[in-house]
């Protein structure tokens, strides 16, 4: 990649506000998100930021109460727009904050979505399953037992597999929402690590509630507070005093929230 | 940490104390007499039924001879295969009935229905499964006797095909209700993080929801069937009540449940025609046994698996 090409905005969000009922969760969020980023969200918890992650790739629509208005646009399109939700939420992975392994084994957690996609010959499957769980730091511990329950793996491998399956999506941008709150430092770090790789291949939206991981990680940062988006920035500006609103160094500092 | 206590006060029997070796003790005496029951019935059935097992009953003529004349003047004989097959003929049509009726509910009611139409269907389904089997029996006998014979201009419309569906629609309710308990049992996070990858809601249930509930399933399929197995007084109705092997679903059959009932108040006590028919409870017994054996290890199977 060349450091001086533009680079070009996956995502837009323009005039964003998103709603429970009456009561505003995060209101007029206007920012764009680049390709091949690591575009870092931080904020206390009750700021919007999993609600953001929602609107973007239509979660909303699993709750009825959650009204989203604003534009989203992910690859040139509002995804309003996108008449087959399900082919726009295939090319967004998601990663919870408590990992969902599936009730099957490993081999079909990964091979879920590839089958989604009527992808049935038993060897390009094998090809998926493999290099996702490589690419996700989880294939030597799992290859010989890719057929025992996903459910059944410790919290820090089940993440991973998480990982492992939002990556099965193929997918174009990958939103990770405090990954690392139910996982041991060690594994967090390796994940960390993975996805510093990723970065080459999707862009990626990393919610966390550690300060210090948007340092490691993020180009750029987002502060959320309590539903108001206050600023956008190089990663290392917020981190060194660089700011638009003293709340940010007040938050960045751990002096609340 | 608070100072030591002095031991009196550890090993002082209190109002606590007693409380709770009381409810310890209630809840043992009333668990252990409740397999005193059931053994007990066990044994009743076995013993009545067991010197006429040993001494007269010929097991190759029970289980293969169609002949039940046990009232029979010059040879009874005990040949319980008509029996067996119209047991089993009518609960496997019932099971085809109700299998999909209490599925497709099921996910209908626990995956599709939200709020007041959720609420009402399941107060309807726990409706339905309250309806005494008599008046099953009483539908099948006036409603679905005579549209069976327009229908399909046969003869008699009690039949295998009248007491199947009767038994169907009775044992579907409960059914559907087990089923959706094993649906609501599945998390919505594995729901969601589907949902999240772009799978449809059919996708969603039947990739994830129904193998996540299978076991369940399983369970309620199996409880379906013990019912069926069980059930009397419908199936007496509906079946048309004739020793025969049937041919086809229009013929008429009789269930064992029903020659027990049927025939046990004209028998004399202690009689070859009274122990044969606890013979037959005996097996009837030994079936739902197996068949609630069956569901108990699946059921268990799902909290191993998790
Ligand atoms: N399903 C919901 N129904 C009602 N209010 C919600 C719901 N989800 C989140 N909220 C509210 O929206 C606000 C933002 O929540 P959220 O997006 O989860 O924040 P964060 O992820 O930053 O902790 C909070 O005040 C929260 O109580
Ligand atoms: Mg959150």
């Amino acid at each position: 990649m060349s450091v001086d090409a533009p680079a070009r905005d996956l995502v837009r969000v323009r005039g964003l506000t998103i709603r429970y009922g009456d009561t505003a969760a995060l209101s007029d969020v206007s920012l764009s998100i680049r390709e091949h980023e690591i575009f870092g969200i931080i904020g206390p918890a009750g700021s919007g930021k999993t609600s953001f992650l929602r609107a973007l790739n239509r979660m909303d629509e699993f709750t009825p109460a959650m009204t989203v208005d604003g534009a989203v646009e992910f690859d040139g399109k509002n995804v309003r727009d996108w008449r087959n939700a399900y082919a726009l939420r295939s090319r967004i992975g998601v990663v919870f904050p408590l990992p969902v392994g599936l009730p099957m084994t490993i081999y079909d957690n990964v091979a879920l979505s590839p089958r989604l996609r009527g992808i049935r010959r038993r060897s390009e499957l094998d090809e998926i399953v493999e290099r996702c769980l490589t690419r996700a730091a989880l294939w030597d511990e799992v290859k010989d037992r890719l057929d025992s329950l996903g459910s059944l793996l410790s919290g820090g491998q089940q993440q991973r597999l998480t990982i492992a399956r939002a990556l099965s999506q193929e997918p174009q941008l990958l939103l990770l929402d405090e990954f690392s709150i139910a996982v041991d430092p060690v594994t967090t770090m390796r994940i960390e690590d993975v996805l510093k790789e990723l970065k080459q291949e999707v862009t990626i939206v990393l919610v966390t509630n550690l300060v210090q991981q948007a340092r490691r990680l993020a180009d750029r940062t987002a502060f959320f507070l309590m539903g108001e988006f206050v600023e956008l920035a190089e990663t290392e500006q917020l981190f060194t005093g660089e700011v638009a609103d003293p709340r940010t160094r007040d938050y960045v500092e751990g002096r609340f929230g | 940490m608070p100072g030591s206590r002095p031991h009196a006060e550890i090993d002082r029997r209190n109002a606590d104390w007693y409380v709770d070796k009381l409810v310890q003790v209630t809840v043992f005496v009333s668990g252990v007499s409740a397999i005193l029951f059931i053994i007990g019935i066990f044994v009743f059935v076995t013993i009545e039924g067991v010197g006429f097992i040993a001494n007269t009953l010929d097991f190759g003529e029970f289980f293969g001879s169609p002949a039940w004349r046990p009232t029979s003047e010059t040879k009874p004989t005990y040949g319980a295969l008509a029996l067996i097959v119209g047991t089993a003929s009518v609960t496997g049509l019932a099971m085809l009935v109700a299998v999909p009726f209490s599925l497709g509910a099921a996910i209908f009611i626990g995956e599709f229905a939200t709020g007041k139409v959720r609420e009402t269907l399941k107060v309807l389904v726990e409706l339905l499964a309250a309806i005494p089997s008599v008046v099953w029996g009483f539908i099948g006998l006036s409603i679905m006797n005579p549209l069976i014979i327009d229908v399909f201009n046969v003869p008699v419309g009690l039949s295998i095909l009248n007491s199947g569906i009767i038994l169907g629609l009775m044992a579907a309710p409960i059914m559907t209700t087990i089923a959706e308990d094993a649906l609501k049992a599945v998390p919505d996070t594995y729901r969601e993080a589907a949902e999240a990858m772009g799978a449809t809601r059919w996708q969603v249930i039947f990739r994830v929801v129904l193998p996540a509930a299978k076991n369940g399933l399983v369970a309620a399929v199996l409880l379906g069937v013990g019912r069926g197995f069980g059930e009397t007084m419908a199936v007496l109705m509906a079946s048309g009540h004739s020793v025969n092997l049937p041919t086809s679903v229009f013929d008429s059959v009789r269930a064992l449940t029903a020659t027990i009932a049927a025939e046990l108040g004209e028998t004399a006590q202690g009689s070859d025609h009274y122990a044969a028919l606890f013979t037959l409870g005996i097996f009837l017994f030994a079936i739902t046994f197996l068949i609630n054996l069956a569901a108990d290890v699946v059921v268990r199977g799902i909290r191993k698996g998790k």
